[in-house]
């Protein structure tokens, strides 16, 4: 789960550290009453769930209430790389003397914790790691021992931080690193973490991705799930509890499995097609679940043919077959289907599906075949389309 | 011959009481696994179609002799439910359940190396583990292996290392062992565990490996091939084709920053010699080929 800036620092703040006062608004009215309210000048901050807000006109420093007014005007309805500026963080502004780098992150290889620190803040960290690795200082963290004082100290030291900032980074790594642990995320990440001209410590971006496995012991992470970024499909599918992922294509995938849906993708590009989505229905493929998938595929107008991928493991052919044919009875689907269904009993499953196959419902022997026959059928949809305007 | 779990396997179910538990559990017995017990602090004393249940794995152990564990708990009692089994004593630890914080996996493994090294986890988020015709441990459905050999399967996607078993099966061709390592970010046993345990068994051939996006585990069982393993290996990367920072379903599969596409996977599996195929049946192929050329 991606959290806004301010919902991250609302999480860091939770955790001590410190965190410039600000409100979120909603229109320019919102905006500006929260400027009046917290005194300028402050700076105006497009929340979105993606990077490059700056570059995008997305963060202006206003020095005036008239200032908020202009830049709230301009960055709501702000489109920054596909994602639509609905909010924007009012904060009071801050006086910087240094920016700096800090983060939390897992490292799969090392099965660790990584630290990372670095005195040149304030840009990419990608592009510090290019062009001047030397400059971002590494800590790993063995889990079971966590980051106690002295490992944080020796930590900033290889940072090459000024003596003036030492201190106060020493302590917010702490609580960045409890932040990150107690609060099961994935990513945290300061940047920049400031030091300001009178010595102080301070977080002036926040970028935090919670572990949404990890909700059960959060119960008030429901309202970063509220936040998410998600399309009308995606939406529709979270709703119906499918693992879905919007795609750009025509052709409609429903898996059980998320590797065999990952594969299945794969297969329509290899032989040309271009699939719509990625849907994996799980284990059971009964009617109900398989209805759920064919309603959220078939809300999506860019869906030419539609491709169902079953596996039967546990899950015997004869189910999947009837689960395929309850759906249908409850759906109505528009886009031609081909059905590959093998594994356990799929010959007795294929039988089933037999009296029911015609121009619209087509059965394929093999993913590649089934893969094939799906792009054909959506390319034939398309002109036919075509034809009639 | 077969890795991690063979005919005198012993396993204590952890939560085979419940309703995935018991189904798994009866039709893992029915198998031919040497199901013995299973645990629940609240109805020890009882039992599931004939299966002693107990209140802890270290009771299950002293009194069936246990050597492994499946575990069957829901995810808030996964990190709590594997260190109850290594203290209990099994030497090899099966974790089903997915939604397993990464946190929780994390702290696991680390833990695990530190205080019981010679304790293997297998999962969490996996399938589990199958040496056909002598033990099956976990989801797989049995019928779809074929036993004997030569070939050994470690596979990271759950229903692709069924349809793995079942392209070699369609070409009558057996299988040593299939472990399904699991899509999580800190699986307990790594593709490099598994190859080398491969490389070490005498009646496994050759290894089928099948991969997905996201992090860099199959690029380091490359480097793993090219330097230790004599025994030809055929792969399949699932993902070729992901859109960059999209999650596809495993907490395991994501492209982000350029680094963990299939495109630098396969690259690296084939630099180490490995025969990729660009979808389970090629790599199906490509494994028949190889056998072939066993002799």
């Amino acid at each position: 789960m991606d959290l806004f800036e301010y919902q991250g620092k609302q999480f860091f703040a939770r955790y001590g550290m410190p965190v410039s006062p600000g409100e979120i608004a909603f229109s320019v009215e919102e905006a500006v009453a929260a400027a009046e309210r917290i005194g300028t000048p402050v700076m105006v901050k497009a929340q979105v769930h993606t990077g490059g807000r700056g570059k995008a006109g997305g963060v202006k420093f206003a020095a005036t209430i008239d200032d908020v007014r202009e830049h709230a005007a301009n960055i709501l309805g702000l489109d920054i790389s596909g994602h639509v500026v609905g909010r924007v963080w009012i904060e009071l502004a801050s006086d910087i003397a240094e920016e700096y780098y800090a983060s939390f992150t897992l490292d799969r290889s090392a099965r660790k914790h990584l630290g990372m620190l670095s005195a040149e803040g304030g840009v990419e960290i990608e592009t510090v790691a290019d062009e001047n690795p030397d400059a971002i200082a590494k800590v790993w963290i063995d889990p079971v021992d966590g980051l106690d004082e002295a490992a944080a100290r020796a930590w900033v030291a290889a940072g090459n931080l000024p003596e003036v900032a030492v201190e106060g980074t020493v302590d917010i790594l702490q609580k960045l690193y409890t932040a990150y642990v107690d609060g099961d995320a994935d990513l945290v990440e300061i940047n920049p973490l400031i030091l300001t001209p009178d010595g102080r410590i301070h977080v002036l971006d926040a970028k935090v991705t919670l572990d949404g496995s990890a909700v059960f012991r959060h119960e008030d992470y429901a309202v970063f799930d509220e936040t998410q970024t998600r399309d009308e499909r995606e939406t529709a599918a979270h709703a119906r509890g499918l693992q879905y992922v919007g795609l750009d294509g025509s052709v409609g995938v429903i898996a059980n499995g998320a590797g065999l849906a990952m594969s299945t993708v794969d297969v329509l590009n290899q032989v040309g097609g271009s699939p719509a989505n990625f849907l994996d229905i799980g284990g059971g493929a009964n009617a109900e679940v398989m209805a759920g998938a064919l309603e959220v595929i078939n809300n999506d107008p860019a869906v030419r043919s539609i491709f169902i991928n079953i596996f039967g493991g546990i899950t015997r052919g004869e189910e999947v077959a009837n689960g395929i044919i309850g759906a249908l009875e409850r759906v109505r689907i528009d886009a031609p289907i081909v059905i590959r269904l093998d594994g356990t009993n799929a010959e007795e499953g294929r039988a089933i599906l037999e009296p029911h196959l015609s121009d619209t419902l087509q059965m394929a022997p093999t993913m590649l075949e089934a893969a094939r026959q799906a792009v054909e059928l959506a390319a034939s949809a398309g002109t036919d389309e075509n034809r009639e305007a | 011959m077969s890795i991690f779990v063979d005919s005198d396997t012993k396993v204590v179910y952890q939560g085979l009481t419940g309703s995935q538990g018991r189904y798994y559990g009866l039709l893992n017995r029915d198998y031919g696994t040497q199901v013995v017990a299973g645990t629940n602090p609240r109805k020890a004393g009882t039992d599931v179609d004939g299966i002693p249940v107990y209140a802890t794995v270290a009771e299950a152990v002293a009194e069936t002799g246990a050597t492994a564990s499946c575990i069957f708990i829901p995810a808030p009692g996964v990190h709590e439910a594997v260190l109850e089994a290594a203290r209990g004593g099994v030497e090899f630890i099966v974790a089903i359940t997915e939604g397993v914080p990464a946190h929780d996996e994390a702290d696991l493994y680390n833990r695990l190396r530190r205080d019981f090294p010679d304790v293997r986890l297998l999962g969490p988020n996996c399938p589990g583990i199958i040496s056909p015709g002598q033990c099956n441990i976990g989801i797989t459905a049995g019928h779809i292996a074929l036993p004997g050999g030569p070939v050994g399967i470690v596979s990271r996607s759950g229903t692709l290392t069924y349809q793995a078993l079942f392209e070699l099966k369609e070409k009558g061709i057996g299988c040593t062992t299939c472990v399904g390592i699991g899509g999580d970010p800190v699986p307990g046993t790594s593709f490099i565990d598994c190859l080398a345990a491969f490389e070490a068994d005498p009646e496994t051939k050759a290894v089928m490996m099948i991969g997905e996006i996201g992090g860099s585990a199959e690029e380091e069982a490359a480097e793993f091939i090219a330097d230790h393993m004599t025994k030809p290996v055929s792969a399949y990367v699932a993902g070729v084709t992901a859109p960059p920072g999209k999650k596809m379903g495993h907490a395991g599969a994501i492209v982000s920053g350029g680094r963990g596409t299939a495109a630098a996977k396969m690259d690296a599996l084939r630099a180490a010699g490995v025969r990729v195929g660009l979808n389970p049946t090629e790599a199906g192929e490509h494994m028949a080929d190889i056998v072939a050329d066993l002799g």
